[in-house]
């Protein structure tokens, strides 16, 4: 189960995690996009993980929103929506929630996911982050199915999006800057795939 | 990297700080949205334009904020789309009341976060439009990729459209007549060396000193196909051939043909390029009514051109001939 504090950890991990890999980020994204995802992603999680110094939150779902809007307003790019949009959609299922257990993250993870799909219109097989997401959901769910508990469906979920991620290197992008390379984008991991797996990879590390 | 730089996080905003203290009869900025305004906004009746992108590709979109242009531009990080909070504080800033056409080049991150802020504005109250940019041929526009990029024809709109808007066009009027302009306008770019963005501190592709890279958008990323520098007039046809064709240009058409500079080619070199397009529009009897030269959607200081031709009407002709004041385009009375 995972309470506010825990949720807190969760987005001071993600920050941790996406600042040590703010330069590997970019370096992908310089190969098939225009080299500034670490930097924005970075600049967006520190002032996330900011927030529960600088506010006190009464509910888990208030908190998850506030981060939504942090990112949408310092992320920029595709990515700034579309990460907001997951933790503003991550947010609604967990409104009366003190305590989230996996059956109710998994609910919230599935409207996350869903919200990036309807905010980017994108496809598996895309070569974006729901190529990440949409593994991780799916193995969370199936874990989640079978009596796993958070920490056990959220490491499922942490696997499954790293082998999500690592299949996007021979994908060609349909979706994003990179499409506009066209074959000239395989043979690269995806930058978007790869920030995701962090973020989920920081949740098992922290909600259990 | 070699840059006249204080500190890499603060470029946008510094520069910003620097046109106002440049341009304070023109316009004056908000740093805390990172907006560059039209002195005297918001113009009461005139529908308002507002533009905005990443940085990097000065003077777009903040040099073209003034009287016959723009109302407000919006500064993103470099080549990072604006966020919404900021396209709302300058929707707002600058409605007279006749409502605000948003300007937007094609890129998932531009469509995506002025879609969230016009979401915003139409539930305080402000009608808002939105017309999109997608004139480079370099990209297919397919279901495969995210649809053309917008580039040259962006600035070729700007000045139509906000000409149409200062002579008291509707925002209906405005904004068919900036779909069409969209409509009727492709472009085609190369790139002979790549940029650096600042917070990255080195260049985003490699290109050795004999190559080109063909079909370049704005942003440094690397283009279609990487080839052979070649003499200047077959590099022009390499340019002018996919525009013509994709626009269906026949003879005796009228474009406004408009060569700009990526940021690091000389003004030597664009008008020699620009002599290689006029040659080569001559010979297909097409008609050069309007032209422009120079630097205007650049990326940073790389070095290369685009060529983009807008086949023109005589309306567009007319609101291309009115009167601009702007730091990036002034003319007329």
């Amino acid at each position: 189960m995972a309470d506010l504090t825990a949720f807190q950890s969760w987005i001071a991990a993600c920050s941790e995690s996406i600042t040590t890999h703010a330069d590997d980020l970019t370096e992908l994204d310089r190969a098939i996009g225009d080299a500034d995802h670490g930097s924005n992603m970075r600049r967006g999680l520190s002032a996330c993980a900011a927030l529960a110094d600088q506010e006190d939150f009464s509910s888990i779902d208030a908190y998850l929103k506030k981060v939504g809007m942090t990112l949408v307003s310092t992320v920029g790019g595709a990515s700034g929506p579309l990460y907001g949009t997951f933790f503003l959609r991550l947010a609604g299922p967990l409104a009366a929630s003190e305590d989230v257990g996996s059956r109710e993250f998994g609910q919230a993870l599935r409207a996350g996911v869903e919200g990036i799909v309807a905010r980017g219109k994108a496809e598996a097989g895309d070569k974006t982050m729901y190529d990440a997401f949409s593994p991780a959901l799916e193995a969370f769910e199936s874990a989640a199915g079978s009596g796993a508990g958070l920490a056990e469906a959220l490491q499922a979920a942490a696997d499954a999006a790293a082998q999500g991620r690592d299949a996007t290197e021979p994908m060609v992008a349909r979706k994003g800057r990179a499409s506009y390379l066209g074959e000239r984008s395989a043979g690269h991991q995806d930058p978007g795939a790869t920030s995701a797996t962090l973020l989920i990879e920081a949740a098992a590390k922290t909600l259990a | 990297m070699k840059k006249l730089l204080n500190d890499p996080a603060d470029v946008v905003v510094e520069a910003l700080a620097g046109m106002a203290a440049a341009h304070p009869d023109h316009l004056r900025v908000d740093l805390d949205h990172k907006l560059v305004l039209r002195a005297g906004a918001p113009v009461s009746g005139k529908v308002a334009l507002v533009s905005g992108g990443g940085s990097g590709h000065e003077p777009l979109h903040g040099g073209f904020v003034g009287r016959g242009m723009l109302d407000a531009a919006c500064a993103g990080e470099v080549f990072t789309s604006p966020v919404p909070d900021q396209i709302l504080a300058a929707t707002t800033a600058v409605d007279g009341g006749a409502g605000v056409l948003h300007i937007v080049k094609n890129y998932t991150g531009d469509v995506m976060n002025f879609e969230m802020a016009a979401e915003m504005a139409a539930e305080s109250g402000v009608q808002v439009e939105a017309v999109v940019t997608d004139d480079d041929v370099a990209v297919q526009d397919s279901l495969y990729t995210a649809g053309r990029r917008g580039v040259g024809v962006t600035v070729l709109l700007e000045k139509i459209v906000g000409a149409a808007a200062e002579e008291g066009q509707d925002l209906a009027a405005c904004a068919d007549l900036a779909r069409r302009v969209n409509a009727e306008g492709r472009s085609m770019g190369i790139a002979l060396t790549s940029c650096t963005v600042p917070a990255a501190g080195k260049p985003t592709f490699e290109l050795a000193d004999d190559e080109m890279e063909i079909g370049i958008g704005i942003h440094g990323e690397p283009g279609r196909s990487t080839e052979k520098l070649a003499p200047a007039r077959e590099v022009a046809a390499r340019l002018v051939e996919p525009v013509v064709s994709d626009l269906s240009l026949e003879r005796g058409e009228s474009v406004i043909a408009f060569v700009n500079g990526m940021g690091g080619t000389p003004l030597l070199e664009l008008y020699l390029m620009y002599g290689e397009v006029a040659k080569l529009l001559d010979d297909a009897g097409i008609t050069v009514a309007r032209s422009l030269v120079g630097n205007y959607i650049t990326s940073l200081e790389m070095a290369g051109c685009s060529v983009t031709l807008l086949r023109a009407d005589e309306e567009m002709v007319r609101l291309w001939d009115a009167p601009v004041d702007t730091p990036g385009l002034r003319w007329g009375g």
